[in-house]
């Protein structure tokens, strides 16, 4: 049992962040520290192969299949047949014990540490995901991971570390797929470095979906080449308190990032997204939509930062986020920052908060609609914008599917 | 069908709607008419149930049943339908979804079964041809991307679906071309029948070109100030509401 021992994680001998930090105001981790942890890699994964682990995959759509449990690669259970040679999906693990090239040139290369929770990745990761597409290949089905986090016995910490490289000219697409099963609290905390090569084209859709009791914190880091593009695609449903960081750095010309986030939070789940588009460079283009529903006692928190260098002339920059609140109690934070050192661009930046509007509600139950499928309708109306974005058809009625049955609301399908 | 009785409404605790009286009987057409602001939409707002609107006194009994306590969606599924001015656009949600759920919705009420989806399709057909209506709008979101003229027809169509006993038109004819204005009346004119009514709410006279009416009122700072046949719209298209307006003052003088 002296192992165990070894393998407790004590969160405070990290320096992580307080609300006293300008950049961590409205999200308070106390919560997050009152556990010592286990290393999800010292916990093994044996008990969790009985599992229907299938169910937790997104489906009725083709894609390479690669699964980690507390944070550590799977893979018996992972398939990755047909994939193109020269293709590399594999843990950080093995690909750090073959000496893989493509992770001495890009590993941390791209996210500084910036807080405590990005050192306890650095410190704890063992393992972790690595992409390498190399240059002119395509990727033809999306690489679909399931992170399933949590354990019944101990409160489990899951640090995986990703790399998803794009070298010029390639295209791939990554759905990370973060679930829990129920039973002790735990704490995922998550760091992914994405380079978007030369011309290059990657997808990466992140859907949380962990349990009520578990904690979420995920910084995405990405670096842009010249003709690059870049679209995130965020959807936040599960957890006790969640903080995404989701960078990028548009390094050369004609870059073009995308950032699409919807959040939806209840009961007293606490959402904190954390945005930052860095124009470096002239000629480039970058869109942010983000949109959060609140219901309950929830809290929200979006703080979108948009940096628009000295050299970076010619840059079309947009952010738009919006919130709904569904009931009294809930809350939310927002706060665009444009920081603007070039002259020549065209930059904006809208936000709302509201509720559901009275008039469309009006409008659909005098044609004899209920009140709670008006309120359906209306919150699928304010999340489709967002959802519509999504490439994969199927995924998209999934993620409709999980906005109703999160909120606890009937749901309303198009047939 | 419809009787109203000194009818008092508020809009954000202003009085809009002063002592309204009028009854509608099964098979006829009514219009009100007024310039704007008289109280016109308010009075089709308040029928339909719409929550912004605070009925302060009088009474409204549609088939004999006191409507001011219902809810909107009751009031739809005795027959009541409100074409609105300003279409709402329901982004995410297709007209097929909209429709069939209304449409069920008003049939479970009215103890029948639901549509079967052929049933659904074959009435959507027959329906939206009458409106000239590409089928494919049935699977656009509701009214989003729709022209004005085409939003106006996508009420229409819900009004045809819907098969309501009391249809409450509230500035169809407002921004239309003419070709529109033709299919639009068009709709309404098929819809009418012996058991239904339409009471139409318009500022201008052209609408009641296509749509003729078997009554005229003028509404005019929340009261019904005059009534008459149809021959009244051709008097105001004429004359103008101030010639109303004068004659009310003589009228009160008198």
């Amino acid at each position: 049992m002296g192992n165990d021992l070894l393998n407790m994680i004590e969160l405070r001998d990290f320096n992580l962040p307080t609300t006293k930090n300008e950049e961590w105001k409205y999200t308070n981790i106390v919560p997050i520290l009152k556990n010592n942890y286990v290393l999800g890699a010292s916990l093994g994964y044996e008990n969790y192969l009985s599992l229907p682990l299938n169910d937790y995959f997104f489906k009725d759509f083709e894609f390479y299949k690669v699964v980690f449990i507390n944070g550590i690669f799977v893979s018996e259970l992972s398939d990755l047949k047909g994939i193109e040679s020269g293709v590399i999906v594999d843990s950080l693990s093995n690909l750090q014990k073959n000496n893989s090239e493509f992770l001495s040139i890009h590993l941390n290369k791209y996210s500084t540490i910036e807080n405590g929770f990005n050192e306890l990745n650095n410190t704890l990761a063992t393992d972790g995901l690595g992409i390498y597409v190399p240059k002119g290949k395509v990727v033809d089905k999306p690489i679909q991971i399931l992170y399933l986090n949590g354990d019944n016995n101990e409160n489990v910490l899951s640090v995986p570390k990703n790399l998803i490289v794009a070298e010029e000219n390639s295209q791939v697409t990554v759905i990370a797929n973060y679930r829990g099963i129920k039973g002790r609290e735990y704490l995922t905390n998550a760091l992914t470095e994405v380079y978007a090569g030369k011309n290059s084209i990657v997808d990466l859709y992140k859907i949380q979906l962990e349990e009520e009791n578990s904690y979420h914190i995920e910084k995405v880091q990405a670096y842009q080449e010249a003709n690059s593009l870049f679209n995130h695609y965020n959807f936040t449903f599960g957890g006790s308190i969640t903080r995404n960081d989701i960078n990028t750095c548009l390094g050369d010309e004609n870059i073009e990032s995308h950032f699409y986030g919807l959040y939806l939070a209840h009961k007293e789940q606490h959402i904190d997204n954390h945005t930052f588009v860095d124009h470096a460079k002239p000629n480039c283009m970058s869109n942010e939509l983000y949109k959060g529903i609140l219901d309950g006692q929830s809290r929200g928190v979006f703080n979108g930062k948009i940096m628009v260098r000295r050299d970076a002339q010619k840059t079309n920059a947009y952010q738009s986020n919006k919130a709904v609140l569904l009931s009294k109690s809930a809350v939310i934070d927002t706060k665009p920052q444009l920081e603007i050192f070039a002259d020549d661009v065209k930059c904006s930046h809208g936000a709302a908060v509201g509720q559901l509007d009275e008039n469309s509600e009006f409008y659909i139950k005098s044609r004899g609609i209920p009140q709670d499928i008006a309120k359906s309708m209306l919150i699928r109306a304010f999340a489709a914008d967002v959802i519509e974005k999504i490439k994969i058809d199927e995924l998209r009625e999934q993620i409709n599917h999980l906005v109703f049955e999160h909120l606890n609301r009937v749901e309303v399908k198009n047939n | 069908m419809l009787v109203i009785k000194n009818l008092k409404a508020n809009v954000e605790g202003k009085e809009i709607l002063k002592g309204i009286n009028l009854e509608i009987k099964a098979g006829e057409v009514h219009a009100i008419m007024g310039p704007n602001g008289s109280g016109k939409s308010t009075l089709a707002n308040v029928l339909a149930g719409n929550g912004g609107y605070e009925v302060t006194d009088g009474e409204i009994y549609f088939e004999g049943k006191d409507l001011v306590e219902l809810a909107p969606e009751d009031r739809a599924r005795e027959g009541i339908f409100l074409a609105f001015q300003y279409p709402i656009e329901i982004p995410g949600i297709s007209n097929a979804t909209f429709l069939k759920t209304a449409l069920n919705e008003v049939r479970k009420y009215n103890g029948k079964p639901e549509a079967t989806p052929k049933e659904f399709l074959d009435l959507l057909k027959e329906k939206s041809n009458v409106l000239g209506m590409d089928p494919q709008f049935i699977s656009r979101s509701v009214n989003v991307g729709f022209s004005g003229g085409e939003k106006k027809r996508n009420e229409i169509l819900q009004m045809l679906m819907l098969q309501p006993k009391l249809a409450l038109l509230d500035e169809t004819d407002s921004g239309l071309d003419i070709d529109a204005l033709k299919i639009v009346s068009n709709g309404v004119n098929v819809f009418k029948n012996k058991d239904n009514a339409v009471l139409l709410v318009t500022h201008y006279q052209r609408l009641l070109n296509y749509i003729v009416p078997d009554y005229v009122h003028v509404l005019s700072k929340g009261r019904i100030i005059k009534s008459g046949g149809k021959e009244l719209a051709l008097e105001l298209e004429e004359k103008g509401y101030d010639w109303i307006k004068n004659d009310e003052l003589i009228e009160e003088i008198v």
